[in-house]
């Protein structure tokens, strides 16, 4: 753990504290730069966090992560919309109690029809389909949803899933109306969280009123929230300076920005934590020579991951495996355990030797290099780390030479296997193996960017979502990142951090410190004006 | 005349078609349609789901079928709709407009106001201090991105001030809302007005030598009238056609301005839109911003005849 790791967790905790020793006040909008313009309203349909931010306001789960509690985890799950869940005795029925008296924004009345409803748009059995689903494969091991009467759902799974409540718990996982189409909640949605849709400008700003009739008595405190849509990080940091807003979007300051923040403003409470986005290796491993298991080998050993960290985060990134490292990431492993993995090692040294001499085993050398096009997002979050991965391949006689894709075509690229090596970042809205493992590591999956395809592991995958025990599963899922990562799987080269910073009037917030998907509902959120 | 006004007219169609069919042909050149886009934010690529949004969106149609579409659409007032807010184009469109007009005419007239006489100071006081003054005040005009100018304006506000002006949902009170409209004006304005300056200045130059004037001088007419009844109305021609570059420029070129200031007009929103591949945006404000610039450019023909009687546009 990190001297910044301690310090952040210990300012969420204080600032967190220091919130809830105050008495709350009601009114006032809370003004909030948000970084860009949103692809649309609907949270199931998009994959950032973009979305969440101003938009998970709107909505409300059935189960939710406790909003003031910063690491989320099975025990921070909190009931919203259901007022209490229960599992059968095979664990292969989860039943809700859904909340009577609830209301749409648009009047009215919440049942638990329209659970099954949004989950089975999710599940892509319904005639109005999303338009994009990108958290299908979340819901595969759901068989059935039925409701019984207006006050009761029950999720009926093809083998027993506990984590299913940690996936229902993501911001990513709101109930939408029956009555309402997918397209009304792209553009104008309805739900029964604490704000309600007022407009949403293109490239301009998102505003939410509050709603006078939600469901939990006396919240929200604030009248609504405006979010003006930035997307030059100077001007909005500088406006956050000025106290344009009392937010910045969320863990979007660097650490050289928030050295600048806290000279010009210093009365800004600001916390730094894990964005659990990991930055990572992506090699095709259908395309010669990268098909040779070695060559993979020997390009995970060249990997100096201090010096990414250092050169990208001021050291302020964590080095980890796939599921995000502690004390923030709840199923990350230690570092000593992550020492013994392929290129894991602390002897960068002794590592690009044994990875020299694989590559000369197979012919390469000074006098041949392997000459490859390591492709990338036209995105500096992406291009940065990619030079550097070039310098560091140098070492064992590949030659990378940068190929900057456009945006657009990054993920098209992707699913046609049109690279050889690249660089990408990958991010989990839950940190729960369930969601890291199947998504991006199970045989087809779309996610699943590599094509690494592993029957076995995927029955590992099986075994440790159906463990009850956490221990257990826990060291179940420390052996499925150790063979992920021996196997060159996709190699993770950093999990980053940045900071979120508010300003003195804003109470009532807490950054979360393991996702970035899910802290957003603000009905406990005040201003002190 | 009236033969000029319909041959140009004429001219302005045919721009306006060409100008279509370009824009129409570009926007498919560039890797990646809407649908790309679409997945791009859900991280992922679902073959099936993408070629049901282009089938929905109509992209799966030939080019010529596409593109008919579209001009028989704006021929009847039809704009389509955004791909990505779904809503009418016309609507995402127009309220855009006054924002930009606004910046932009207020740009103009502080390039005006300022370069026009300045210019005419710094002819009239020809390789004197201020001149020089005036001439190292244009160059920098020149030479400073707007970028940097207008980091640097808003970075001195909050130095300053602790207060800045970029737009956001509700400014507080009259005095904010002005100073949203013109510091940005000013921003802008400030390389326009340095170009006028410049051209003016040269310009007023060569007119002050002219045998005329020095006719005007020696019969002892007021020199203030001189220089700017007699001089600067010869000397306006290049002045008028720089004000009219410039005008084209404003109305679709405040990218950068509109970025740093958080402005939302025409030109952030026609970037965005391209960078989303919205095509029924990027074609209709195309179109609009090339309308506005032949009409500028036919608006400077007509105001050279009337500057210059010597000028006939009939023949």
């Amino acid at each position: 753990m990190s001297r910044w790791a301690t310090l952040s967790l210990a300012a969420t905790l204080l600032v967190t504290s220091a919130a809830v020793a105050q008495t709350p006040k009601s009114g006032g909008i809370m003004r909030a730069w948000q970084r860009d313009s949103p692809g649309s309203a609907s949270i199931h349909e998009e994959a950032t966090y973009s979305t969440n931010f101003p938009f998970m306001g709107v909505f409300s789960n059935l189960v939710l992560y406790k909003q003031d509690v910063a690491q989320n985890s099975m025990d921070s799950i909190v009931p919203e919309l259901a007022t209490s869940w229960s599992w059968s005795a095979d664990n292969k029925d989860l039943t809700f109690k859904t909340r009577a008296g609830v209301k749409w924004h648009d009047g009215k009345p919440f049942t638990a029809n329209d659970v099954k409803c949004t989950f089975d748009k999710v599940r892509d059995l319904t005639p109005d389909k999303f338009r994009k689903n990108p958290r299908k494969a979340w819901y595969s091991n759901v068989r059935d949803i039925t409701v019984q009467g207006d006050n009761e759902v029950t999720f009926h799974l093809e083998r027993p899933q506990p984590a299913l409540l940690a996936l229902l718990a993501s911001g990513y996982s709101p109930v939408y109306p029956c009555h309402a189409s997918a397209q009304v909640q792209r553009t104008a949605p309805i739900g029964t969280g604490p704000f309600k849709f007022v407009s949403f400008k293109q490239n301009e700003s998102i505003t939410l009123a509050r709603n006078p009739d939600y469901w939990k008595p006396g919240r929200p405190f604030l009248d609504g929230i405006e979010y003006t849509i930035v997307t030059n990080r100077s001007t909005a940091v500088l406006g956050f300076i000025a106290g344009k807003f009392d937010m910045t979007f969320p863990l979007e300051i660097t650490p050289p920005i928030l050295r600048d923040v806290h000279a010009q403003a210093p009365a800004a409470q600001c916390v730094t934590a894990p964005l659990n986005v990991s930055t990572n290796l992506i090699v095709n491993r259908d395309k010669p020579p990268f098909d040779n298991a070695d060559v993979r080998r020997a390009m995970a050993l060249t990997i100096d991951r201090k010096a990414f960290v250092a050169i990208l985060s001021e050291g302020e990134a964590d080095i980890g495996g796939t599921m995000l490292p502690g004390p923030e990431g709840v199923w990350g492993m230690s570092k000593e355990m992550l020492a013994t993995m392929t290129g894991y090692g602390p002897d960068i040294a002794a590592n690009r030797a044994q990875a020299r001499k694989i590559m000369e085993g197979l012919g390469y050398g000074p006098n041949k290099m392997l000459k490859v096009k390591i492709s990338t997002r036209n995105i500096a979050t992406y291009r940065d780390p990619a030079v550097i991965l070039i310098d560091h391949l140098k070492e064992i006689f590949i030659e990378g030479e940068l190929d900057v894709v456009e945006t657009s075509v990054w993920f098209a690229k992707l699913a046609r296997k049109d690279y050889a090596a690249g660089l990408n970042l990958t991010g989990n809205a839950v940190d729960d193996p369930d969601q890291a493992f199947y998504e991006n590591y199970s045989c087809g999956s779309e996610r699943n960017v590599t094509g690494y395809c592993n029957k076995d592991l995927e029955k590992a995958f099986d075994a440790q979502s159906q463990e009850t025990d956490p221990a257990k599963r826990k060291a179940m899922v420390w052996e499925i990142d150790r063979q992920l990562q021996n196997d060159i799987a996709r190699p993770i080269i950093l999990h980053d951090r940045k900071a979120t910073c508010t300003g003195p009037a804003l109470k009532g917030y807490t950054q979360m410190v393991n996702s970035v998907y899910n802290g957003y509902r603000f009905d406990e959120l005040w201003l002190d004006r | 005349m009236g033969a000029y006004l319909v041959r140009r007219f004429g001219l302005m169609l045919l721009t306006l078609f060409g100008i279509s069919v370009i824009i129409f042909v570009m926007l498919r050149l560039v890797p990646g349609n809407i649908v790309d886009i679409l997945f791009d934010s859900a991280g992922m690529v679902n073959p099936a789901d993408k070629a049901r949004i282009e089938a929905e969106l109509g992209l799966d149609r030939s080019l010529p079928v596409q593109y008919a579409t579209w001009i028989g659409g704006l021929l009847h007032g039809d704009l389509g709709f955004s791909y990505v807010s779904e809503k009418s184009a016309w609507d995402e469109i127009a309220p855009r407009i006054p924002v930009s007009a606004r910046l932009a005419g207020t740009a103009l007239l502080f390039a005006m106001a300022i370069g026009i006489p300045l210019g005419v100071i710094s002819a009239v006081r020809q390789n004197t201090a201020l001149d020089y003054l005036l001439r190292v005040m244009s160059l920098s005009g020149l030479s400073v991105p707007s970028f940097w100018l207008g980091l640097l304006v808003l970075m001195g506000f909050v130095a300053l001030f602790g207060t800045m002006p970029i737009y956001t949902q509700s400014p507080r009170g009259l005095g904010e809302a002005v100073l949203l409209v013109l510091v940005p004006a000013a921003t802008v304005g400030f390389r326009s007005s340095a170009l006028i300056m410049r051209l003016t200045r040269s310009a007023m130059l060569e007119v002050l030598r002219q045998d005329y004037i020095r006719t005007a001088h020696a019969k002892g007419a007021w020199p203030r009238a001189v220089n700017y009844r007699h001089a600067l109305r010869n000397a306006m021609l290049p002045v008028v056609t720089v004000i009219g570059m410039e005008a084209a420029f404003l109305a679709g070129g405040l990218i950068v301005t509109e970025t740093v200031f958080n402005i939302p007009g025409l030109a952030r929103f026609l970037v965005e839109s391209i960078r989303n591949r919205d095509y029924p945006i990027v074609q209709n404000l195309v179109m609009l911003i090339a309308f506005l610039v032949v009409t500028i450019n036919f608006t400077v023909d007509l105001l050279y005849a009337a500057l210059d009687p010597r000028i006939r546009v009939g023949g």
